[in-house]
């Protein structure tokens, strides 16, 4: 009888979280053994190791489903490994990967773009010592439990697993938001303005989480669901904890009107964090709202439908036209963020339909948008970054190399054919109008159109204007940065060209494990 | 019947030059010329050995030289490539006139600090995406290139265009294109949504058409914006004026003479047989467009000061005509349609080659620095005015025999339109002989003697590559029953799904 409560652990189906959760905590041993001079490589390396790790084993897990905690043989929801699950656990390890090589850059800016303590006082005497220094390496171990996190995220069955996730990748990006080792007094303002609106959405989502458990009795996703149905508690209970976990995991996602911090915190972040947070966090967000919607609350679907589509509509809108306005590349990039952040919501509010979709959406914006923050970080005046957009004027001249990506960065991000934000546009739109999203696709169109006129006038700049006498230098051969762009400029065309391989996978990942 | 992936080379052979001269060295300015046009010429030998392949019968199967070769499969997305006769002309027009504006702008970018290499990889690429829409049968397949196309066009206006306004120009441009273009993405999708996930052309036009109705409705304007505006159809034309305005002279009459006809074949190789009903229930506002169109284009053509700009406006003014031979729906007017189609490509194209000609010596596209031109160019000017009286379409040249059977077409469906449409004809006149005039004619402008290109008459390049147009408009003014050949079959597949009962060819000019 005692077999009938054991435990049972399903490690092969925890091993992705496993590998990079140990190896965030060997990352801090390493901090505290090995020499400064030789910690860099050794933190990159295993950095490196454990995320491809993590991505062997998804691969392993490939043919699995189910949960990976059993008490006596019946599942407890925590955490979950099924197709979307995996596959969105695969590609947060891929584009983790190209993003802490981008981290691990230290030609562009020399020792690194960060310092080793955020919270000492900006330009202060101590402030100047440790900018003098070399950049830190703490933030290896840091992206590590935040990545975690990313994973946990996406793969949580139930509500509470799901917050602990958020709040494990979420900590660590409002620290690495403030290490940046330029224009410190920016970046601490971007991880304070972070921390304090991220504190408030976590509040939000433990409140949200209490209604959801007074409404179901239960905090699992799949129960929430069955309750929807069959619950004899007021519905109201439902309403308010919908609409605050939504909260909570909208400002995660950036959408509009939860939106406000995405500019200042993708302008003040160091900018290779920022590839992070357009890239994986993006990820991690949309699968945790794909999870909710799909297993929690497809039941209750008419309850919010109708103002997740208001939200969706505004953020397609919103994202757009401030992006048209912008004169700094980063905030430019930011709102695209939030625009994009629209049409996947597009895919959210399809349901079942549109799953494989927004999961093949989200990989190749992470790789497109991780390559063009990267394109970004190399576009230099002297010892700061070229932001302002009227520094990158005639770079094709002097740079045709650099501008040529970054054109097909941009080309892929207004969605032209041949590029991967084509394949995904097309194919997000065609899931959605087959879940009879007619109005929502339509909206989504006309923003793609404004949103390409910002992208469009960065070519413009690029090519067909003349360079300033003093114009920012392009800091080649940068390796690191160099292979994050093309990696992220291969993937971008690849899945343009030849998506097909890719929307198979996502095609037979699809379906949640709805129990 | 062909054992040759022709139509693949077609397209994959202007491709692969792009990427060969796009890496050619700066300094190798010459050897990459010659590179492009020998792609160019290998492009126009290819047509030419599909046009002799080619079944003219009447019997022949639509769409000829078929290959089909599977890319994105869960989506029906293969590189399936077939022709038409419509498609014929229109891939002869562009392999012929590609290199032509090679040649006219050889040496267009010598005083200019601009990259040669680029500027040919960039028209390369450019005419593989035309050629391409041409020859897709497949939808999504021909949205991709329809799309694609605007970047090499975007740079070539943008970058080596002239004037103050070319960044504006070419902005514009692509904006509303993109716009039109997602539109028609989202007809695409629908389409697809709503039958069952097929985007063959073939499979699409052989199978039950849409129920008529508002879906039906909604999709052909879909299709149809982006095509109008392509075209452009007024009032959907603002872009062109500005891009033809600030496009080299030989990069504007591949837009105007090849670029803007993808707009009109995809209506007659998409709308009318996809959406027949929707095509009939529009019909009427179409060619009130038409009219409109070349009506107004022609009266703002003659208050232009700019040659480029009023060379533009014509051309919408006569994309009126194309509207209206389309949408009359008789043999006789779609025939004539397609016919000023490739006349009019040649006969744009070549007004813009001798504008650019002209712009070059003078370092001016406004009217007003001209003057008396004539008389230290006398060929030139002959050459200028033939241009334009080919364009006005004065019998014996080419485009008489197309504006003839649109008119006489639409007269048998209704007279007032085609009335009206006939003014077009005489304002026509008035635009070219006046520009002419203010050119070539009257008192000598003495600014023009201290310019010393002024004299300079045509070289032995410039003849070179106005001959083959020249003898091309006058040879089909009079003997234009090939292409009448080659067109009708397509038009005859093409009207059976909108038109009543069928409508004789004029005599004279029907198939004997």
């Amino acid at each position: 009888m005692s077999e009938s409560t054991a435990l049972t652990i399903d490690w092969a189906g925890l091993a992705p979280l496993v590998i990079v959760f140990v190896a965030a905590f060997v990352g801090l041993l390493v901090e505290a053994t090995v020499p400064k001079a030789r910690r860099l490589p050794v933190q990159v390396a295993l950095a490196v190791g454990a995320l491809a790790g993590a991505f062997v084993a998804v691969v392993l897990n490939a043919d699995k489903s189910g949960p990976v905690f059993s008490l006596g043989g019946t599942g407890i929801g925590s955490v979950i490994v099924d197709g979307p699950g995996l596959f969105l656990q695969g590609t947060i390890a891929i584009l983790s990967i190209v993003a802490v090589l981008l981290l691990a850059e230290r030609r562009t800016v020399r020792g690194g773009d960060f310092v080793a303590e955020a919270a000492v006082v900006a330009d202060s005497a101590a402030d100047v010592e440790q900018r003098r220094e070399d950049g830190a390496t703490e933030i290896f171990p840091l992206t590590l439990f935040a990545v975690t996190g990313m994973m946990m995220f996406v793969t949580s069955g139930d509500l509470l697993t799901m917050f602990v996730a958020l709040e494990m990748l979420s900590l660590p990006l409002y620290l690495l938001c403030g290490l940046a080792k330029r224009r410190r007094l920016i970046s601490q303002e971007a991880a304070l303005k972070y921390f304090l609106l991220g504190a408030f959405a976590s509040a939000f989502y433990v409140y949200g989480m209490a209604m959801l458990y007074g409404f179901a009795g239960t905090v699992d996703l799949a129960g929430i669901n069955a309750a929807g149905v069959s619950s004899g508690q007021p519905r109201m209970f439902l309403y308010i904890g919908v609409a605050m976990i939504a909260v909570a995991l909208l400002f995660k996602a950036a959408a509009v009107p939860f939106h406000m911090w995405t500019p200042d915190v993708y302008t003040g972040a160091p900018t290779p964090v920022t590839a992070l947070m357009a890239g994986c966090v993006k990820v991690a967000a949309f699968g945790g709202l794909l999870r909710v919607f799909n297993v929690g609350l497809s039941s209750s679907a008419w309850d919010w439908h109708l103002i997740l589509t208001v939200i969706a509509v505004a953020t397609m809108i919103g994202g757009a036209i401030f992006a048209v306005t912008q004169r700094n590349i980063k905030r430019l990039l930011a709102y695209s963020s939030i625009a994009n952040a629209g049409y996947l919501l597009i895919g959210v509010i399809a349901l079942g339909d549109a799953v494989g979709q927004t999961m093949f959406y989200l990989a190749a914006y992470g790789f497109t948008v991780i390559a063009a923050f990267a394109v970004v970080s190399l576009v230099r005046d002297g010892d700061e970054e070229a932001t302002h957009l009227a520094r990158w004027a005639g770079l094709g001249k002097k740079s045709p190399g650099t501008a040529v990506v970054f054109t097909i960065l941009m080309l892929a991000l207004a969605g032209l054919p041949f590029t991967s934000g084509f394949t995904a546009k097309f194919s997000l739109f065609a899931a959605a109008l087959q879940a009879d999203e007619l109005g929502l696709v339509i909206v989504g169109v006309v923003s793609s159109a404004i949103l390409a006129f910002p992208y469009l006038r960065v070519v413009v700049l690029l090519w067909l204007n003349e360079p300033a006498p003093d114009a920012p230098t392009v800091n080649l051969p940068s390796p690191m940065a160099g292979t994050v762009v093309a990696a992220g400029v291969a993937a971008t065309l690849l899945l343009g060209v030849a998506p097909g391989f890719l929307l198979d996978i996502v095609d037979q990942a699809s379906t949640f494990l709805n129990t | 019947m062909n054992e040759l992936p022709l139509l693949s080379a077609l397209v994959a052979v202007p491709l692969i030059g792009a990427v060969v001269v796009a890496s050619m060295k700066r300094e190798h300015a010459a050897a990459a010329r010659w590179t492009a046009l020998g792609f160019a010429g290998a492009v126009a030998v290819i047509t030419a050995v599909v046009a002799l392949g080619f079944d003219y019968a009447d019997d022949a199967p639509w769409l000829q030289f078929t290959e089909s070769y599977t890319w994105i499969g869960a989506w029906d997305l293969n590189l399936s490539w077939g022709i038409d006769g419509i498609a014929l002309l229109l891939v002869a027009l562009t392999a012929g006139l590609t290199p032509i504006a090679m040649l006219a702008a050889w040496r267009d970018l010598d005083a200019v600090q601009r990259s040669v290499p680029t500027f040919f990889a960039l028209v390369l690429a450019l005419q593989a995406a035309m050629l391409a829409t041409f020859l897709a049968s497949n939808v999504l397949l021909f949205y991709f290139f329809f799309e694609a196309m605007l970047v090499p066009m975007y740079f070539l206006i943008g970058s080596y265009g002239t004037g103050p306004k070319k960044q504006y120009a070419a902005v514009k441009f692509f904006l509303y294109s993109l716009l039109g273009g997602l539109l028609m993405l989202v007809a695409v999708i629908a389409l697809w949504v709503n039958n069952g996930g097929v985007f063959d052309w073939a499979t699409l036009v052989e199978s039950e058409p849409l129920a008529a109705g508002t879906l039906q409705n909604w999709l052909f304007l879909g299709f149809f914006v982006a095509f109008a505006i392509k075209a452009p159809f007024f009032p959907f034309h603002t872009w062109l004026p500005d891009a033809g305005g600030a496009a080299p002279a030989a990069v504007a009459a591949l837009l105007v003479g090849v670029m803007d006809k993808i707009g009109t074949f995809a209506i007659l190789r998409y709308c009318l047989p996809l959406f027949p009903d929707a095509t009939k229930t529009f019909a009427p506002w179409v060619i009130g467009m038409s009219v409109i169109g070349v009506i107004y284009a022609a009266f703002v053509a003659i208050g232009q000061t700019d040659l480029k700009r009023l060379v533009a406006y014509t051309s919408i003014a006569h994309f009126g005509f194309i509207g209206l031979g389309i949408f009359a729906f008789t043999q006789a007017s779609a025939t004539g349609a397609v016919l000023y189609m490739f006349n009019h490509g040649l006969a744009t194209g070549l007004l813009f080659i001798v504008v650019g000609f002209l712009t070059l010596r003078r370092g001016s596209a406004q009217i007003k620095d001209y003057g008396g031109a004539a008389k230290t160019l006398p060929l030139l000017a002959g050459i200028f005015l033939f241009a334009g009286l080919a364009s006005l379409s004065l019998p014996g040249t080419a485009p008489f025999i197309s504006e003839f059977l649109v008119l006489f077409g639409a007269f048998t469906e209704n007279e007032p339109v085609a009335v009206v449409a006939a003014l077009g004809i005489i304002l026509a006149a008035a635009y070219v002989l006046w520009m002419y005039q203010r050119t070539m004619q009257g008192d000598r402008n003495p600014e023009l003697d201290e310019v010393p290109a002024m004299k300079r008459d045509l070289t032995l390049r410039e003849k070179a590559l106005v001959a083959p147009l020249v003898v091309a408009i006058l040879g089909f003014g009079f003997y234009p029953q090939p292409l009448i050949d080659a067109i009708e079959p397509a038009v005859d597949h093409t009207l059976g799904f909108v038109a009543d009962e069928p409508a004789d060819l004029p005599m004279g000019v029907s198939n004997e």
